[in-house]
C-alpha cells in the first residue's frame, strides 16, 4: 500500500492542479483525502495481474473524420466571451516562463 | 396503462388539440408557484421558450408534423451547452458563460418539437449526490422542502416531480440521473455509453459520463429516450449504428424473462432496511409476473466506489484545467502574472468539493501513484465488465436498490464526503462497466417519500431494461411521486 | 578548450523534431489548418477547448503521420492517445493530446547521405499550441507586461519524430535534419520550412569522454530556428559542458534555451521544477488501429525517398551516393532530367555533372527546361560534338529563352570539328610558331598552353581543347 498522503503531498498537488489552499483548507483536504485513499486500499490491494486496464468501456476504434474544413466560429462571438481581448487576441497577464 | 403524461401532451399538440404555448404556460405558471421553494432551476427560460412554443403551434397550423416531442416542455440540465444562453454547471467559474454552440442532445430535443423551459441546477460540474454544492444555492425536494432531491441531476429531477415539466436531460456519471431520480420518485435512465452523444455535456469524468432523460412514466423515459439515443459524429467515443429502440416493447410484460437480483448490490454498505425489503419486493412481483427470479452474485461490483473514486477524480482533474480564465468565464481580478491569474482565479471560481475531487485525481495521476490508483482502478473496470458479462450469460436483466434511502435532509451528509458518495454504491458500477440502467419508483418509506428500485441491462440491453421498468411501474405500489400533476 | 582536450571528448546528440503537416483542416476539428490568417479566425469550440466539446480524429493527419513512419522504416501500429497536463496560455484545454507510451511509428531509422543509420525511436502525432505575442517594451516574453494569444494554430497536426542518440557533431546533425526535412517533404506530409515554424527542432546535447561507455547527463536545448543556429547551438552547448566538466564540475540536467543573437544557451528549467504531465489515456478519444491493408497501401503510394533517389542518380553517373553532385541533383528535384538524358543516351555523369552546376545555377528557369533539350545538348557534349564550354553555353541559353539546342549551337557557330579539320589547325600554328614548337618538341610543357591558346584562338573557340592538347603530344612523339 502507498505511503498514506501527507500536507506536503496535498501542496504539492494544489500547486499542479493550480488550487491555492488556506493552511485550514489544507488540514482538511489532507484527512479527507486520506480517508478516500482509505477506502481505495481494497482496489490498490488486488492482484491484478494479466487484468488489462479498461480505458473505454465499448471497444470501438477507428473513429476518422474526413480532412474537409468547415465553417470556424464567429472571432466576435467568441472573444465576447473571454475576460479580457485586445486586436482580435485574447489577452492574459504576464507570462514568466516559455512552455514546456 | 398508466398515462403519459409527455406522450399525451405530443399526442395533443400533433393533432391541434392543444396548443403548444397554453401547454407552455400552464407549466410556466407551475414555476411561478412553487420555484421560489424549490430552486430548480439557475435558468428559466420564458421568452425564448414562448417563441419556441409559437414556432411548434406555427407549424401545426401549416400542417407540418413538428415531432414526436412537440411542443413538450423539457427541462436542461444546466451542464448541457445552450447557444446564446447561460451555461453554469453551478459553478461561479462558469458564472455568465454563453456557450457559442448547443450540445447535439439540445439540438435532437428541439428537433423533435420540445420547448426548453430552463437550466436545471445541479451539483457544481455534476459532484455530488444531492444538488447542495451548487454555487447558486441547493434545490429542495418537491416531496419535501426540507430535504434534498438527490443529485447531481437534482434540478431536473426536482423539476419533473415539481410539475414543471414532463420531462428532463441530466447525466449521470456515477448515479447522478438515477439517483436523484428515486428520490424525488420519478423515471431516470442512464443509457449505455456511447449511445447518447456527449457533445455540448461539459466534461466531468468523459469516459463515464452519459446523457439521460427524466420522465415521470417509463413510457416518457423511453419517448424521450429514442429521441436522443442515436450516432453522433461529433463524438468519438459515440457507437455506430442504430440504437436500441426503448419504447419497442413496452407493455409485453416480463413472462419468461430472467431477472437476478444483485447479491452485493443488495447486501451494500450503508442501504436501509426499507430500501432492501422495496428491491426484494419489487423481485418478488417480477416472479409473481411470470419472470425467472433468482439472486446473483457480481464479485467485482464491490470495488465499483473505490474505483470510480480514483477514476471519475483523475478525468476530471484534467477535464477542469481548463476553466484558467482565459478565454471565457471567470478570471480573478489584479493578478500580476498567468499563473498568479490561474491560482486565484481556480481558488475563487471552485467550490471545495470540486477542488476536493480536483486534488484526489492530480494526486491519482501524478508521478508515482498512477499505477497503483488510476492504473489499478482501470483494471478493476475490467473485472466489473468481466463480472457482469458472466451475470448476463444466465440473465435478461439485473436488479437492486438505486439508492441507499430515502431523501434525506439538507446538511445531513454534507460534512463527511465519503457518506456522501456512498449514496452512488449501487449505481456506479454500471458506469464503470458502461452499461444502461434505471430507475423506477417503487412505493415510499416510513417517511413517506419516495423509495426506486434499479435495472441494470448489458450494454444496449435498453430495450429490455424498459420492458421490465414498465412491468414494475405497472405493479408499484403507490408513492408520493406518483400522484398525477 | 585546446584542441588536444576537444578530441578527448565525443559529443552526443539526439533530436527531436516536431513537423506540421500539410492537412487541409486541424487534428481534431475541422476548422482550416492555414499559416498567416488573421488572429482567432480559424477557431471552433474544440480548437477553443470550450467546455462540452470533443475531438474528432482528422483520417489524413493519419495517413500522414503513417506516410512518415513508413519512409523512416518505423512499425506502423495500432496507438492510444495521450493527455498530457499542464497550464500554459496557448494550450485552450490546458492538456495537449499526444501519444504518449503506444505511438503510431515506433522504431525506425533514417540513413545519413553516407550511409550511416540514426535511429528513430518514434514519430508520434499530437497538436500543436496557440501562439503568444508579447506585449511591451522588450517585445519578448521577459519584461512583458503582458500577452495576447491566437488560437489560429492550436490543434494543427503535428508528428513529432524522436531521434536516438546517434549522432555525434553539429555536422551530423545538420546532415540528419536536412535529410529529414527532405524525406518529410518528399512524403507530402509536411512543407519542411523551418524559418515559418513547420519544422522544430530541439536537441538533447551531452558529452563523454571518447571511449566511455555510459551516457553523460543531457541537457535539452529549445529555440533554434535554422539549420545554422542547431549546428552553433550543440557547439556552443558541448563546449560549455566539457568546460564544467574539465573543471571537475557536473552537468545538471536541464532545459536551456538558445539565444540566437547571444549566440548561447542559458537555463529554461531545472530538472527539479519538471513538470508532471499527469499522463493518462484521452477517453475521448478510441485507439488507432491501421489495418493490414491501409499499411500497405500508403507503403505501396510512397514515392521514392531522397536516399533510393541518390542511390539511383549515383548509379547513373558512376559516382558515390553522398558525392556532392548527386546530392544536389537530388536535393534539387533535378533527377526527373537526368533519367530523360540517360534515356535519350546521354552520359550519365556528365548528365549529373551539368545538373548540379548549370541547371542548379539557372534553377528558376530549370522547371521549364525541356528534358529532350537537356538530353540532346548532354548528348551532343557525350560525343565531343560540343566542347564542355560550348555545351555550357548552348545549355545556359536553353536554360533563359528555351529552344533547339542544335539551332543554338549552330547560331553561335559551334560546328563540330572533324578530327581532320583540328589536325589542319594545329599544323597551321605549328607553322606560324616555330620558335615555340620546337621548345615544346624538347619537352618545354608550359608552352603547350601558348600553343592551346592559338589553335583556341584559330577555331573560334570551336576545338575541342583536350583533343587538341592529345595531338600536339602525339606530334611531339
Ligand atoms: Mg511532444
Ligand atoms: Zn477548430
Amino acid at each position: 500500500m502507498a505511503t498514506p498522503i501527507s500536507t506536503a503531498d496535498v501542496a504539492h498537488v494544489a500547486r499542479l492542479a493550480r488550487l491555492a489552499l488556506t493552511d485550514e483548507e489544507l488540514e482538511q483536504f489532507t484527512g479527507q483525502l486520506a480517508a478516500v485513499l482509505a477506502h481505495a486500499a481494497d482496489v490498490e490491494a488486488l492482484d491484478t495481474t494479466g487484468v488489462p486496464p479498461t480505458a473505454h468501456p465499448l471497444p470501438i476504434d477507428n473513429v476518422l473524420r474526413d480532412d474537409v474544413v468547415v465553417p470556424c466560429a464567429d472571432r466576435e462571438e467568441v472573444l465576447a466571451q473571454a475576460p479580457a481581448s485586445e486586436s482580435g487576441r485574447f489577452r492574459v497577464p504576464r507570462i514568466l516562463g516559455e512552455a514546456p | 396503462m398508466t398515462a403519459n403524461p409527455a406522450l399525451d401532451l405530443a399526442a395533443a399538440v400533433r393533432r391541434g388539440e392543444r396548443s403548444a404555448v397554453d401547454v407552455l404556460e400552464e407549466h410556466l405558471a407551475r414555476v411561478d408557484a412553487t420555484e421560489a421553494d424549490v430552486h430548480a432551476f439557475n435558468t428559466v427560460l420564458g421568452e425564448r421558450a414562448r417563441v419556441a412554443a409559437g414556432e411548434v403551434d406555427a407549424a401545426v397550423a401549416r400542417g407540418e408534423d413538428p415531432g414526436p416531442l412537440a411542443g413538450v416542455p423539457i427541462a436542461l440540465k444546466d451542464n448541457l451547452c445552450t447557444r446564446g444562453i447561460p451555461t453554469t454547471c453551478s459553478s461561479r467559474i462558469l458564472e455568465g458563460w454563453q456557450p457559442p454552440y448547443d450540445a447535439t442532445v439540445v439540438t435532437r430535443v428541439a428537433a423533435a418539437g420540445a420547448v426548453a423551459v430552463g437550466k436545471t441546477n445541479l451539483d457544481e460540474f455534476a459532484m455530488g449526490s444531492s444538488t447542495e454544492n451548487s454555487a447558486f444555492g441547493p434545490t429542495r425536494n418537491p416531496l419535501d422542502l426540507s430535504r434534498v432531491p438527490g443529485g447531481s441531476s437534482g434540478g431536473s429531477a426536482a423539476a419533473v416531480a415539481a410539475g414543471y415539466a414532463p420531462l428532463a436531460l441530466g447525466s449521470d456519471t456515477g448515479g447522478s440521473i438515477r439517483q436523484p431520480a428515486a428520490l424525488c420518485g420519478v423515471v431516470g435512465v442512464k443509457p449505455t455509453y456511447g449511445v447518447v452523444s456527449r457533445y455540448g455535456l461539459v466534461a466531468f469524468a468523459s469516459s463515464l459520463d452519459q446523457v439521460g432523460p427524466f420522465a415521470r412514466t417509463v413510457g416518457d423515459a423511453a419517448l424521450l429516450f429514442d429521441v436522443i439515443a442515436g450516432h453522433d459524429p461529433a463524438d468519438s467515443t459515440s457507437l455506430p449504428g442504430a440504437a436500441p429502440v426503448a419504447s419497442a416493447r413496452l407493455g409485453e410484460g416480463v413472462e419468461g424473462l430472467r431477472v437476478g437480483l444483485v447479491t452485493e448490490l443488495v447486501g451494500a454498505e450503508g442501504l436501509s432496511a426499507e430500501v432492501v425489503a422495496g428491491t426484494r419486493a419489487a423481485a418478488d412481483a417480477l416472479a409473481a409476473a411470470g419472470a425467472k427470479v433468482d439472486e446473483v452474485s457480481v464479485p467485482a461490483t464491490v470495488y465499483g466506489l473505490s474505483a470510480y473514486y480514483l477514476i471519475a477524480p483523475a478525468e476530471a482533474s484534467s477535464n477542469l484545467s481548463r476553466y484558467d480564465g482565459v478565454r471565457y468565464g471567470h478570471r480573478a481580478e489584479g493578478a500580476a502574472d498567468i499563473t498568479e491569474m490561474y491560482v486565484a482565479t481556480r481558488s475563487e471560481g471552485f467550490g471545495a468539493e470540486v477542488k476536493r475531487r480536483i486534488m484526489l485525481g492530480t494526486y491519482a495521476l501524478s508521478a508515482g501513484y498512477y499505477d497503483a490508483y488510476y492504473g489499478q482502478a482501470q483494471r478493476v473496470r475490467t473485472l466489473i465488465i468481466r463480472d457482469f458479462d458472466a451475470a448476463y450469460q444466465s440473465f435478461d436483466v439485473l436488479l437492486s436498490p438505486t439508492a441507499p434511502g430515502t431523501a434525506f435532509p439538507l446538511g445531513e451528509k454534507t460534512a463527511d464526503p465519503l457518506v456522501m458518495y456512498l449514496n452512488d454504491v449501487c449505481t456506479i458500477p454500471s458506469n464503470l462497466a458502461g452499461h444502461p440502467a434505471m430507475s423506477v419508483p417503487w412505493g415510499a418509506g416510513a417517511d413517506g417519500l419516495p423509495l426506486g428500485v434499479q435495472i441494470l441491462a448489458p450494454a444496449l440491453g435498453e430495450t429490455v431494461m424498459f420492458q421490465v421498468a414498465a412491468a414494475l411501474e405497472a405493479m408499484a405500489p403507490a408513492g408520493p411521486g406518483s400522484s398525477a400533476r | 578548450m585546446t584542441a588536444a582536450t576537444a578530441t578527448e571528448w565525443e559529443t552526443v546528440i539526439g533530436l527531436e523534431v516536431h513537423t506540421e503537416l500539410c492537412t487541409a483542416t486541424k487534428l481534431f476539428c475541422g476548422c482550416a489548418n492555414n499559416f498567416g490568417d488573421q488572429p482567432n479566425t480559424n477557431v471552433c469550440p474544440v480548437c477553443l477547448g470550450l467546455p462540452g466539446s470533443l475531438p474528432v480524429l482528422n483520417r489524413m493527419a493519419v495517413e500522414y503521420a503513417m506516410r512518415i513512419g513508413t519512409a523512416l522504416h518505423c512499425t506502423v501500429q495500432s496507438s492510444l492517445f495521450h493527455r498530457k497536463n499542464y497550464f500554459y496560455p496557448d494550450m485552450p484545454k490546458d492538456y495537449q493530446i499526444s501519444q504518449y507510451d503506444v505511438p503510431i511509428n515506433a522504431d525506425g531509422w533514417l540513413a545519413l547521405p553516407d550511409g550511416r543509420r540514426v535511429g528513430i525511436e518514434r514519430a508520434h502525432i499530437e497538436e500543436d499550441t496557440g501562439k503568444s505575442t508579447h506585449v511591451g517594451e522588450s517585445g519578448r516574453i521577459h519584461g512583458a507586461d503582458y500577452s495576447l494569444v491566437d488560437y489560429n494554430r492550436a490543434g494543427v497536426p503535428l508528428v513529432e519524430i524522436v531521434g536516438r542518440p546517434d549522432l555525434r557533431s553539429s555536422e551530423d546533425a545538420r546532415a540528419y535534419v536536412d535529410e529529414l526535412r527532405a524525406i518529410l517533404v518528399a512524403t507530402g506530409a509536411s512543407d519542411g520550412k523551418m524559418e515559418e515554424g513547420s519544422l522544430r527542432v530541439d536537441a538533447n546535447v551531452s558529452v563523454r569522454r571518447r571511449g566511455a561507455p555510459e551516457l553523460g547527463t543531457r541537457c535539452e536545448i529549445k529555440n533554434m530556428n535554422s539549420l545554422r543556429s542547431l549546428g552553433r547551438a550543440i557547439e556552443y552547448e558541448a563546449a560549455r559542458q566539457i568546460a564544467i566538466l574539465e573543471d571537475g564540475g557536473t552537468i545538471s540536467q536541464e532545459t536551456r534555451h538558445w539565444d540566437e543573437t547571444l549566440g548561447r544557451t542559458s537555463t529554461m528549467r531545472s530538472k527539479e521544477e519538471a513538470y508532471d504531465y499527469r499522463y493518462f489515456p484521452e477517453p475521448d478519444l478510441v485507439p488507432i488501429a491501421p489495418s493490414a491493408e491501409w499499411v500497405k497501401a500508403v507503403a505501396d503510394a510512397l514515392p521514392p525517398m531522397p536516399a533510393d533517389r541518390r542511390a539511383a542518380v549515383a548509379e547513373a553517373a558512376g559516382m558515390a551516393p553522398d558525392a556532392d553532385p548527386v546530392v544536389t541533383v537530388v536535393r534539387l528535384d533535378l533527377d526527373p532530367l537526368l533519367n530523360a538524358a540517360v534515356a535519350a543516351g546521354a552520359d550519365g555523369e556528365l548528365a549529373v555533372k551539368r545538373l548540379a552546376n548549370e541547371v542548379a545555377a539557372g534553377l528558376e528557369q530549370a522547371s521549364t527546361l525541356d528534358p529532350r533539350a537537356f538530353a540532346a545538348v548532354v548528348g551532343m557534349e557525350s560525343r565531343s560534338e560540343l566542347t564542355t564550354a560550348q555545351a555550357r553555353t548552348v545549355l545556359k541559353e536553353l536554360l533563359e529563352h528555351g529552344g533547339d539546342p542544335a539551332a543554338i549551337a549552330k547560331a553561335h557557330g559551334f560546328e563540330a570539328m572533324a578530327a581532320g579539320a583540328l589536325s589542319g589547325v594545329i599544323d597551321q600554328v605549328i607553322a606560324d610558331n616555330p620558335g615555340e614548337w620546337d621548345r615544346f618538341a624538347a619537352g618545354e610543357d608550359k608552352v603547350q598552353g601558348f600553343l592551346i591558346g592559338k589553335i583556341k584562338a584559330a577555331t573560334g573557340g570551336n576545338a575541342d581543347l583536350k583533343e587538341a592538347s592529345a595531338l600536339l603530344r602525339a606530334r611531339r612523339g
